[in-house]
């Protein structure tokens, strides 16, 4: 790999923009068993809580046309199970290690950032943006004030780079990242998953348990597209854009909106290799048009 | 990329697929089979039906979209083979019953193939609904077959006979069992059955609940000890 991929996030340099989202990769361990993992830019961790969680009851997925729903619920060995049984390996990795933290109050964040700060990882993405948690992180994701909120509190206490995980169903989604960047934050990764929903007819109840789930996968990409755009246009902190991308295409219309990384998610469901697919294509598509490198084209949208 | 040698209807929505490749299949593992590019998002968790020095072949029922897509294919055809993944069925010395419903069927085949060829006595209990699905085939890989067409198939063993019983099929048909086997001396091993995303452990959605916490039903799984799994509450 020539250095065309090349970027930098926060300070922290990457080999290559692609990040695996969190929720869809585990810890990495298991695709490291199928493919060399080490070929992708980074992983961001299934996202951890303070506290194990056992995740939700019933359906936990659900097929849509170009997409899926899911709701997990945050299922997780919790910060102490990570640090003990995955960190190390994760570190040992040529990969940028993400570290992807979800809660439920203020105190949880604070509690699960603070432990943290005694370990090394690479970023520290602040996922407020969970819709399968009751009091998940949501609402941080949805109110400008409440995000806010949280970012200035955790920005105190956090001794990593901090990432900002953020929710398309924000009531604003630039005042939002406006405000993140304001109290703190190193860079943003958008988006999240929007709030769904599927009913069973046959039942006359919402397939999930908590009635409504995320959204993620193609059919989302042209709305994640569109809210990473006007993110970029307005704040200064690089910006890690996801949201349904599953071809190299894709990624480079993230690049061109102004995204620095951008993250694979639901597209590993497809085939667990997808991301690296993606590489080579970036990588292809700017030794033919006579990029050297990744800045040159983006933000040019 | 493997490519299909053949795909038969044998049965009312029940096809079976064989695939060209070489691929070292344990009893009672899975594939996820795609034969189509982006759309549906989602491979299909399907049981390994056979396995030899051609290929590996898949019995399935046409129950949604993927599987439509999946019974078009012709001879030819590219399908793409993930896997084989999951720890499959125990390769246990000793006599064996091995009971399937419906189209938990489809992994008793190889299961039952294996463990003859391993010097275990071998008898198949089939449960369907209207119709047996490849009667001779099966009869050809185990002892004594014993079909049930339209009632209960946990009816038709007697698990005092065996070391060790293997099952696969509709939820509450292995609960039955596991309070059959129960007592006996048996030892029952169930194939769990969930939706799949990922389907090598890493997303988390076909977690299901274990006496020893959550277990993945992709990767430590699809098969556990019947105990495991089914708590007497239930």
């Amino acid at each position: 790999m020539s250095s065309r991929l090349q970027v930098e996030f926060a300070g922290v340099p990457f080999k290559n923009p692609v990040v695996m989202a969190s929720g869809t990769f585990g810890f990495g361990r298991e695709y490291a068993d199928l493919f060399d993992i080490e070929k992708l830019g980074g992983i961001s961790s299934k996202g951890l809580t303070l506290n194990p969680r056992s995740g939700n009851e019933g359906i936990r997925i659900w097929e849509t046309p170009s997409g899926i729903m899911n709701s997990v619920g945050l299922e997780n060995p919790g910060v102490e199970g990570f640090i003990q049984k995955d960190l190390d390996w994760v570190n040992s990795l040529d990969l940028v290690n993400v570290v992807n933290v979800g809660g439920h109050s203020i105190e949880d964040y604070v509690q699960a950032v603070e432990r943290l700060n005694d370990v090394h990882l690479d970023l520290l993405e602040l996922n407020i943006s969970c819709p399968n948690v009751k009091q998940g992180g949501m609402n941080f994701g949805v109110k400008t004030e409440l995000a806010a909120e949280v970012v200035r509190t955790i920005r105190k206490v956090c001794k990593h780079k901090l990432v900002v995980k953020m929710s398309p169903n924000a009531e604003n989604i630039v005042d939002l990242a406006k405000a993140c960047e304001a109290e703190g934050a190193d860079g943003l990764s958008l988006v999240n998953t929007f709030l769904g929903m599927a009913i069973d007819i046959n039942k006359r109840k919402p397939v999930f348990n908590n009635g409504y789930a995320g959204v993620s996968g193609p059919a989302i990409k042209p709305i994640a597209l569109r809210m990473v755009h006007q993110v970029c246009k307005n704040v200064q902190v690089p910006v890690m854009g996801l949201g349904g991308i599953s071809t190299w295409q894709d990624a480079i219309e993230f690049i061109m909106a102004g995204a620095t990384v951008i993250q694979v998610g639901t597209a590993t469901f497809m085939r667990p290799e997808k991301a690296l697919d993606i590489i080579d294509g970036m990588e292809r598509y700017c030794e033919e048009n006579g990029i050297q490198n990744l800045s040159e084209i983006r933000g040019i949208v | 990329m493997a490519t299909v040698i053949k795909n038969e209807a044998v049965g009312k929505d029940f096809y079976l697929l064989k695939a060209s490749g070489s691929f070292n299949a344990k009893i009672g593992q899975f594939c996820m089979l795609r034969a189509w590019d982006e759309y549906p998002v989602l491979s299909r968790p399907i049981s390994i039906f056979d396995c030899d020095e051609e290929g590996i072949s898949f019995l399935y029922k046409v129950v949604g979209h993927g599987t439509e897509l999946l019974a078009q294919l012709k001879p030819g055809d590219a399908i793409d083979v993930q896997g084989p993944y999951g720890n499959g069925f125990p390769e246990v010395k000793g006599k064996i019953a091995l009971v399937g419903g419906g189209i938990g069927v489809a992994p008793l085949y190889y299961t039952a193939k294996v463990l003859k060829a391993q010097g275990n006595a071998v008898d198949l209990y089939l449960g369907f609904n209207d119709e047996a699905l490849l009667k001779e085939d099966y009869e050809n890989v185990c002892d004594n077959l014993v079909v049930n067409i339209g009632g209960y198939v946990t009816d038709d063993i007697n698990p005092a006979e065996y070391e060790y019983v293997m099952t696969c099929g509709p939820h509450i048909m292995m609960e039955v069992l596991h309070k059959k086997v129960k007592g006996t001396g048996a030892q029952l091993y169930v194939s769990m059955e969930n939706r799949m995303g990922c389907g090598v452990g890493a997303c988390l959605v076909c977690s299901c609940k274990t006496k020893d916490g959550n277990k993945k039903v992709c990767k430590d799984g699809p098969v556990f000890k019947a105990e495991e799994v089914f708590t007497d509450e239930q």
